[in-house]
């Protein structure tokens, strides 16, 4: 049996609790907004993007412990990045917490392994990197990972 | 109430706990505390017993076959038919049509009556509690035929505003449509009155029964509705089959939904005639087991009886009510002065999802979400709540189980 502690570690509740870069940055070079109804899961997500690389990123959402702190470790994890940088470390965060991937290496985002372990809650922990995807794709629609 | 959970003298929940096979399961090591029943209820033995025994003795196709197993059958289907009808206190078994569920009663009567003559600008008034279920065909008839969807508001209780739905209803009203129970809110909206009001006007009206018909006797003719709809699985019976109620005189009227086998009486490539109601609307094999074992269901609940349940059902109800508003933080949305079956609430500081994920790891199963009534979380400002939705084999302790558990929630939050 998995244990709901692998889940609401003290880092992911500290980070719902109190989000890092939450906000929206007012002109933005790119936006995008996740949406999953079913959860009632909302994000919008704003980046500066300096020649390659994500200057800053703010985010607005409205969620659940586990969307919320990923929101918020992701915009402390992807500034300054690449695109490429991004893409990579989407690729690798999303193998984690679909079970599909080991965590090493991705530092504090570590803490969703235990994801893998509540199916139903994959999207919850994905929506925010998906949103943030679309963002740097120019992609218009809104996102959903329901 | 008694500690034991009995609504009432001869209700005895334990024993009826005993027909319930999937209540004994244990979930990540704990007993199951089910308090999902306004998605779905468990089923009886006899229905699931029932299940098997068609298939291993009775299964044939009905109303074609002249052999003995066909002709068997038939009168097993229609024997159930007249079971609905008597459930539902109608004056006649043709006046019930067998449907998938109460979303398709409701698109039925949406084709079939409200689509045919309508012109743009016509009305359907509804209410702020519907399910989508009752939101989205008539947004179907808008998008497509200029339908104008008026909605009567709910105040901060998520009771019907009465003064302000019968000020709505105009000369353009073709239809009230509204629940019966609110599966959100749990709020008993008085639909006979609304019957009145509509039909003061000639205005008919169809019912949502889908949270109502397990909690409550209803008796078509008492209320007048012209169409009333339920669905077989939130009643101790199978998924995949419903029910509409509509008065004859209606349904006469009406064209049929689709076309296919047993809704006709004789095809040529160039006339077709209908068959008679209620078979006009039930094109193609139905759901035979699923209607047979609908009407083993029926039984069930007859044979403890609708009053014994409500009786048992407002007992653990209330005491819920007290111990889920004495956990720190916790919110009912939906505090009708009547209600039935239904606990929602959100709890400060923590997202129903995260509610939901934490109670199921104590074995308990709520259902957390927008309920498919998105405007009623709108009305009430919430993007989701948690939701624990009762029937008859609940107890008061399952409710006790259910607030402790929101106290650990609290803890995990409050680390």
């Amino acid at each position: 049996m998995h244990e709901l502690g692998d889940l609401y570690q003290e880092i992911i509740l500290d980070h719902y609790k109190k989000p890092r870069n939450a906000g929206l940055i007012e002109q933005p070079s790119c936006s995008a907004t996740g949406d999953n109804p079913l959860c009632g899961d909302k994000i919008a997500v704003t980046v500066k993007v300096n020649g390659d690389r994500v200057e800053d990123i703010r985010w607005k959402g409205a969620g659940c412990a586990i969307s919320t702190a990923s929101a918020s470790l992701m915009s402390e994890a992807v500034k300054g990045k690449s695109k490429a940088e991004f893409a990579a470390l989407f690729e690798k965060f999303h193998a984690m917490v679909t079970g599909n991937g080991p965590s090493d290496g991705l530092e504090k985002l570590e803490v969703f392994s235990g994801v893998s372990e509540f199916p139903v809650r994959v999207k919850c922990a994905s929506l925010a990197w998906h949103t943030l995807k679309a963002a740097l794709e120019g992609q218009k629609d809104p996102v959903s990972t329901e | 109430m008694s500690g034991n959970g009995h609504g009432r003298p001869g209700f005895d929940v334990r024993k009826i706990r005993e027909d319930f096979p999937i209540l004994k399961s244990l979930i990540h090591g704990k007993p199951l505390v089910y308090l999902d029943n306004a998605a779905t209820t468990q089923k009886p033995s006899a229905v699931i017993h029932a299940i098997a025994k068609y298939y291993e003795a009775n299964n044939a196709n009905i109303h074609r076959g002249v052999h003995f197993l066909s002709e068997f059958g038939t009168k097993l289907y229609e024997n159930a038919r007249v079971k609905i009808q008597r459930f539902l206190h109608a004056a006649d078994p043709k006046e019930i049509v067998i449907t998938r569920g109460t979303t398709e009663s409701i698109n039925l009567v949406a084709q079939s009556f409200v689509r045919p003559g309508l012109q743009a600008g016509d009305e359907v008034l509804i209410t702020h509690l519907e399910h989508h279920s009752n939101i989205v065909p008539w947004q179907m008839l808008r998008d497509e035929k200029g339908l104008v969807l008026k909605v009567a508001p709910i105040d901060d209780r998520g009771e019907v505003i009465l003064e302000e739905l019968e000020k709505l209803i105009s000369p353009r009203t073709k239809l009230v449509s509204v629940a019966h129970v609110s599966n959100a809110l749990g709020t008993v909206v008085p639909v006979k009155k609304i019957v009145e009001m509509a039909h003061r006007r000639g205005v008919p009206v169809l019912l949502d029964g889908a949270q109502a018909v397990a909690h409550q006797k209803v008796d078509v003719r008492d209320l007048d509705c012209d169409f009333y709809a339920f669905s077989g699985h939130k009643i101790y019976g199978p998924t995949g089959v419903g029910v509409l109620y509509g008065k004859a005189a209606l349904l006469e009227k009406m064209p049929p939904y689709q076309g296919g086998g047993d809704m006709i009486l004789s095809v040529t490539f160039e006339k077709t005639k209908y068959n008679q109601i209620p078979y006009k609307f039930e094109a193609g094999t139905p759901h035979i087991e699923g209607v047979i074992c609908l009407g083993e269901a029926l039984d069930y609940v007859n044979g403890i009886g609708l009053e014994a349940i409500a009786a048992h059902e407002h007992a653990v109800l209330d005491h819920g009510t007290k111990v889920l508003t004495a956990v720190p933080g916790l919110r009912l949305i939906g505090t009708a002065r009547e209600k039935a079956g239904v606990l929602s609430f959100d709890l400060e500081g923590v997202h129903p999802h995260d509610i939901g994920t934490i109670l199921d790891q104590e074995g308990i199963a709520i259902r957390t979400g927008h309920h498919c009534a998105q405007p009623v979380m709108d009305r009430f400002n919430v993007p989701a709540t948690a939701r624990a939705s009762l029937a008859l084999y609940n107890t008061a302790e399952e409710l006790d189980a259910l607030a402790a558990g929101l106290k650990k929630v609290a803890e995990v939050f409050r680390a």
